[in-house]
């Protein structure tokens, strides 16, 4: 199990759990990183065959803190309604694994990281803007890294939404037998256009905050939080439907708050949607790195499954033996259920096993990650038959 | 979004219309089963001869409950969806009570010889006695425990009886490799050779074909 390039695997810094890769990983762009660092979680224990690991996908903005209470802002993990002892992809079976992903800033390598000198050590300057644009495909790479590090052959499930779907059906793609069933859920093949439109709005938010500093914040101590904030409050709204905000928030007002600067507070008061915005954007900029979002948003915008498969995404799965369950939500605007029945298609055309469920929700694309019970049954469900099939589970 | 009222047949015995189509079945074998429900067949297939058997369904609630059962079954539409895949990906391909409801059942029954090695097909009879009875005396639309949905309420826009369903596979260039007659609960009954009897007295039909 031990590699020669790999380095320790304790925590250091007040931080992360992590391992250290020294054999360098070329990036699809070209570039090599000499070294990179991948931060994960691990829960549950992993049986003596190794054949119950369950690999988790966090999307854009999550992390490896999925299913504890996240170390920085003290809030329960991001699918603790999906990953736990008792839960669908349940602790008490399953050796679940959550990567960092590569470009993110809780621990793995990113903008974030010091950049090494050409001597190899590491400066004291992170990366900033310079930092290599990376891809799904790397990410996906720099996960099975992680997992042949673990002495894991083959992932009895890998499962993640939205840009965590993406890696999942890159999974599928790039190391079908190492993946015996791929759940992913309210994800597309590729980034449609609108969506890469949304990312450019968040990404022009944070070019135009003069703290952004031309991606090289940390010089002046600051960080571009107003751009950061708007950038998540854009995408925020593309993760809600019409039919949520209006049941959650209608046109009701509130009083502003009274040591508000900005120029909205003039009229003394604001909607309570707007007051909800304003929080998601704060908070957020507390916890992510803006030259991280930049990094993270542009591999989503890259991803096309096909385009890498001469077209026909059929090819990227021909021959597959992987078990698929594609989940989507009747009110997800931002990944529709039409992307992911057009996956379906795909898988059908390469003959590979595929249940595909929509369900019914007014909660956008949030839906996955929040309280909804038929969809945690059905992935229960599909993991029980999946386990029955892999010999983990006897037959009723 | 758009919801679509489930588009099929309501067996009142599903259960025995399975037991039936079930025993056409050789073990082991790739089956795909169109109007799936709650995946009963595939689930019967795969416990009881372990074969690789998979649905496509077009009423969401009935997917969720399959799939939530540990079952690969898709949401998908019979006249639309079979186009998707692969020649001869299956050795069976199951019809089971949909054939009178689908759009298009020629198109449906060349795709399912185009993907499947052999087709299951079963459909209930309009050519029964009780059926013919109804309209002749009463000059209305049947009602029977078969046909039980008014003329306007039924989902069943392609009825057809036994002898209109060899015609049709005479002229496609289909072989029926094994046919037979039920009764409502799925007992066969004894008209096997004479098909004008089975057309009479005859709920259902049942069929397995290739091609020639």
């Amino acid at each position: 199990m031990d590699q020669p390039a790999t380095r320790a695997e304790t925590a250091d810094s007040p931080s992360h759990t992590h391992v250290t890769f020294d054999d360098g990983i070329m990036l699809e762009c070209g570039t090599t990183l000499p070294s990179h660092t991948v931060a994960y979680r691990t829960y549950g224990t992993l049986n003596a065959d190794r054949s119950n690991a369950v690999l988790v996908c966090h999307a854009l903005t999550g992390d490896q803190y999925v299913a504890e209470d996240h170390p920085i802002t003290g809030k329960p993990g991001w699918w603790t309604a999906v990953v736990g002892p008792g839960r669908p992809v349940d602790t008490n079976r399953f050796f679940v694994i959550c990567p960092n992903v590569l470009g993110g800033c809780m621990g793995s390598t990113g903008p974030l990281s010091p950049r090494p000198r050409a001597d190899g050590s590491d400066s004291s300057e992170p990366w900033g803007t310079d930092f290599p644009p990376v891809t799904i495909r790397d990410m996906v790479r720099a996960q099975k890294q992680l997992t042949d590090y673990l002495g894991i052959q083959r992932l009895f499930a890998v499962i993640g939404g939205s840009m965590g779907g993406m890696q999942v059906l890159q999974w599928a793609a790039a190391y079908p037998d190492s993946v015996f069933a791929a759940l992913p859920i309210a994800t597309a093949s590729y980034h449609s256009a609108q969506n890469i439109a949304f990312h450019e709005v968040g990404r022009q938010a944070i070019f135009a905050d003069p703290d952004w500093q031309a991606g090289q914040y940390w010089r002046h101590g600051r960080i571009p939080a107003r751009g950061l904030a708007v950038a998540r409050m854009c995408a925020h709204i593309t993760y809600l439907s019409e039919e949520a905000l209006t049941r959650k928030f209608g046109r009701r007002l509130q009083n502003a708050p009274k040591d508000s600067t900005e120029a909205i507070s003039l009229f003394g008061e604001m909607f309570e949607v707007e007051s909800y915005l304003r929080h998601q954007g704060s908070t957020f900029v507390q916890r992510f790195d803006a030259n991280s979002y930049l990094t993270i948003t542009r591999a989503m915008d890259y991803f096309d499954l096909a385009a890498d498969c001469g077209g026909d995404l059929a090819t990227a799965f021909k021959g597959t033996r992987t078990r698929f369950l594609l989940a989507s939500f009747t009110s997800d605007w931002l990944f529709p259920t039409e992307e992911s029945r057009f996956v379906a298609r795909a898988l059908n055309r390469a003959g590979a096993n595929v249940s595909f469920v929509e369900f019914p929700t007014d909660k956008g694309h949030d839906a996955f990650l929040l309280d909804e019970p038929d969809f945690h049954r059905t992935l229960a469900g599909f993991l029980r038959g999946c386990a029955m099939h892999a010999g983990l589970e006897a037959r009723p | 979004m758009t919801t679509h009222d489930p588009v099929r047949f309501i067996a009142k015995n599903l259960r025995v219309d399975l037991a039936v189509i079930a025993d056409m079945i050789a073990p082991g074998s790739r089956v795909l089963d169109i109007g799936c429900g709650d995946g009963t067949l595939i689930d019967h297939l795969f416990q009881t001869k372990n074969c690789d058997a998979r649905g496509i369904e077009i009423d969401m609630a009935e997917v969720t409950r399959a799939v939530a059962y540990g079952l690969p079954v898709m949401h998908g539409d019979a006249d639309i969806d079979l186009q998707h895949y692969p020649d001869a990906a299956f050795d069976y391909v199951v019809l089971s009570r949909a054939l009178q409801a689908v759009e298009r059942p020629r198109a449906v029954l060349q795709q399912m010889l185009r993907i499947g090695t052999r087709a299951v097909v079963s459909f209930p009879n309009f050519g029964h006695w009780l059926v013919r009875w109804q309209l002749l005396s009463t000059g209305r639309m049947p009602m029977t425990a078969t046909w039980d949905r008014p003329w306007h309420e039924t989902p069943n826009i392609h009825p057809c009886t036994i002898r209109d369903f060899f015609d049709l596979c005479e002229q496609e260039g289909y072989v029926v490799e094994r046919w037979l007659a039920a009764d409502e609960a799925g007992r066969r009954s004894p008209w096997r050779r004479a098909s004008r009897m089975a057309n009479l007295f005859g709920e259902q039909g049942v069929f397995l074909l290739r091609h020639r």
